[in-house]
């Protein structure tokens, strides 16, 4: 097993200022474990004093191996490994990866599949800004705020265990469409939900919004500006609050989003405060979309009907020739992609999400590269938390929502 | 593909000599290295391509002249377009000039594809491993390098993988 | 006849001092913090109102090693991490146990590759493992559960032989 490395000065000359040379200002390990850097980052801080002069972070001590893994996996197999990168938010991470094979071999996938795609990506989205902002209270002090987000969350947990089995890492969502229909009481249950979230909302409001010790913690903290976000590939609630108005769900629209109705909160001023009501902004405009699209609901088949990349039912095996054919080679080999190469990309909770997927002409995939967003939006800490108290350093950190999953992969 | 991107990639073709392909609505330009910093600071600055959204690279294995495409996918958010370069590099001492200067997403992102394939960026101001422990040797996400696959337990094997396995001291 | 007997409803117990020290070490067995990936998720569910882990003792999650008896490894540890997780395995002080939580911390999960270890007993020695990806929190709940199991039973001949 590998030594633990000792770090000196000498390695990060390039970094770190003159002042740390001489010893005037002192380079502190805020380490790999730790409560309030949202999972397994190491910072290396540059202190005068309580204020930060430089930040280096360095990631890697969650790197899995995912890219490389797939790449020995026939594409149906490969799914499993996209639920793992961004924990907070599995079922939109099966949706990029579906909707990229979906693109490389140019599959469809019925509108029933789509409306019931876009509410469990929907909810997915709520749940993830309910951790965040339970999360965020804990990190500045206000621990109700994490139980209260938590109840919430069992809720929408419960209807992802209805509806597929598993609570978090559930692979529901498949190329061509969904593993099955989803049971009856799912209409209920998410109506249940509907009802009762809005007033949570403004309880959460209530709590923090307004709350001095809150606004004097985040107002004017971590100012990041239009063109330092664009430059770094920031995207998501991130660069909507600095002034930019880019959405993917409105940009290029996807899986029949152009057919509902809904705003995208975009606010100027860019600081930490501006992204923490975006995304509360954010969970209305999700209830309406939910809403909508549950009214809207199309009857018919979940999954597509080409049978060389969809297996047929169980049903159809006794009876058809060809449906015992196609599951033979499906189950055995696997389906054949072009040797070529896509880009696709979904509006994940952090940004976007972006799937390089390369196919050989053989049933695993060349290349499967995720573009993951909390990746580049770690990239701007240092930029944006320079002249910083240490303690608006992890306000800064909560606000830009990163997820170690997504970056180190 | 739109009239706006038409013009675009035409305007790259004569200034730079690409060759386009377009698979699936999408539009993908092979440039050489040596006019890629050019050709970003061109789509950049003239015509508006604010956002550079993913840097990375694919591995063409058993090929090795050109064994890496380094592919670089830019959106315009004013004119809702996007275009993917692609730079075709050798697989013998892999170079490609940093797009760092135009772009500041290279600083973390071409770390990444170093580590990960070995191609080195010149002029890159921080050339150190990102996701892998310093000491390590060779790239991972090469093809040619190996998986690592630990043979499963079963109860046939069960002894003779035990005895491997590394097992910590207290 | 037992003195259990002879003293009947006097309001007093007898016991061995063994039986007094484990009740006490499990009635309040305070984790490290120690999650990783999607298992700390569930980790904090399990901590979080719905199903409370309050009542079994663990009030809080301490962040120091120093202060801390038991370490949930929860998620999968790579190759990167695992000199941070050995040292701080050895900063705790004595008694101390050690939950594998999840199926990467038990044997590498779904990732068989360069990158992660197969499972975490190949860092740090392990008491109880706990299947799933990720378990439930009244799984994670259950293998606490069986913890305290494992601490009633333990005799202190077996930790005086520990001592060199």
């Amino acid at each position: 097993m590998a030594q633990l490395q000792e770090v000196s000065v000498e390695q990060f000359k390039h970094l770190v200022s003159e002042r740390a040379l001489t010893g005037e200002t002192m380079l502190l390990n805020m380490g790999p474990q730790h409560p309030s850097t949202h999972g397994v980052l190491r910072l290396l801080l540059e202190l005068d004093g309580e204020i930060v002069v430089n930040c280096i972070p360095d990631i890697g001590f969650l790197h899995t191996g995912i890219e490389k893994n797939m790449e020995a996996k026939t594409y149906q197999k490969a799914e499993v490994m996209t639920d793992r990168l961004d924990y907070m938010n599995p079922m939109g991470n099966n949706l990029a990866y579906c909707m990229a094979v979906e693109k490389l071999v140019d599959l469809d996938v019925p509108p029933r599949a789509q409306a019931l795609r876009v509410i469990l990506t929907e909810l997915q989205r709520i749940s993830s800004h309910l951790v965040l902002i339970g999360t965020w209270g804990l990190d500045l002090a206000a621990m109700s705020m994490f139980l209260y987000c938590f109840r919430e969350r069992e809720q929408i947990l419960d209807i992802f265990e209805l509806v597929s089995g598993q609570r978090m890492m559930t692979t529901y969502m498949r190329p061509g469409g969904l593993w099955r229909d989803v049971p009856v009481e799912f209409e209920t249950a998410v109506r249940d939900f509907i009802k009762i979230f809005p007033k949570r909302i403004d309880e959460y409001e209530k709590l923090l919004t307004k709350n001095p010790l809150f606004i004097d913690r985040m107002v004017d903290i971590g100012y990041l500006s239009k063109e330092t976000a664009l430059s770094y590939g920031v995207t998501g609630p991130n660069l909507r609050a600095s002034g930019v108005n880019w959405d993917l769900r409105k940009a290029r629209p996807y899986m029949g989003y152009e057919q509902y109705e809904f705003d995208v909160p975009v606010l100027n001023e860019g600081d930490t405060y501006a992204r923490y009501l975006v995304r509360i902004e954010e969970f209305r405009q999700s209830l309406r979309i939910i809403e909508q699209a549950l009214n809207k609901l199309p009857m018919g088949p979940v999954r597509s009907d080409n049978r060389k990349f969809v297996p047929p039912p169980r049903s159809e095996i006794g009876v058809s020739m060809e449906a015992l054919i196609h599951h033979f080679k499906l189950w055995t080999e696997g389906f054949h992609a072009p040797d070529a190469s896509i880009y696709s990309a979904v509006e994940s909770p952090r940004g976007e999400l972006g799937v390089l997927l390369a196919g050989d002409g053989g049933p695993k995939p060349r290349r499967v590269h995720m573009r993951t967003p909390s990746f580049d939006n770690l990239s701007v800490i240092p930029e944006i938390v320079k002249g910083h108290l240490v303690a608006d350093l992890v306000a800064i950190l909560a606000s830009i929502d990163i997820v170690l999953g997504d970056i180190d992969r | 593909m739109e009239k706006s991107l038409e013009t675009i990639v035409k305007d790259l073709q004569e200034k730079f000599g690409i060759m386009y392909e377009e698979f699936r609505g999408e539009v993908q330009c092979m440039v050489k290295a040596e006019n890629i910093v050019e050709a970003l600071k061109t789509l950049r600055d003239t015509h508006h391509f604010e956002l550079l959204s993913m840097l990375n690279a694919i591995d063409y294995y058993p090929q090795t002249s050109p064994r890496f495409h380094v592919v670089y996918q830019l959106n315009s958010l004013s004119k809702n377009l996007t275009v993917q370069l692609r730079v075709a590099v050798n697989g013998d001492q892999p170079k490609v000039p940093t797009a760092t200067g135009v772009y500041k997403i290279g600083m973390w992102r071409e770390r990444e594809v170093f580590d990960m394939f070995g191609i080195e960026f010149e002029g890159h101001p921080d050339p150190r491993r990102i996701l892998m422990p310093e000491e390590t040797e060779g790239h991972p996400l090469r093809r040619d390098f190996p998986l690592g696959y630990e043979e499963p337990q079963f109860t046939f094997n069960f002894e003779e993988i035990d005895l491997r396995k590394p097992y910590a001291k207290e | 006849m037992g003195v259990e007997q002879k003293l009947g409803n006097m309001g007093v117990v007898t016991t061995t001092l063994e039986q007094t020290v484990n009740w006490a070490r499990t009635n309040a067995m305070w984790p490290m913090l120690f999650g990783l990936a999607c298992c700390a998720i569930e980790m904090m569910a399990a901590q979080a109102a719905h199903y409370d882990m309050s009542r079994f003792g663990m009030e809080l999650m301490r962040a120091s090693p120093r202060q801390s008896d038991l370490m949930i490894v929860a998620g999968r540890v790579s190759k990167k991490m695992g000199p941070v997780l050995r040292r701080l395995y050895e900063q705790m002080p004595e008694p101390k146990w050690v939950i594998a939580m999840g199926d990467c911390a038990s044997c590498g999960g779904v990732f068989n590759n360069y990158a992660i270890y197969q499972g975490v007993d190949e860092v740090v020695p392990v008491d109880v493992f706990v299947a799933g990806c990720p378990p439930r929190p009244e799984a994670l709940i259950h293998g606490v559960l069986t913890l305290y199991e494992k601490v009633k039973g333990e005799k202190f001949k077996d930790l005086a032989a520990d001592v060199k």
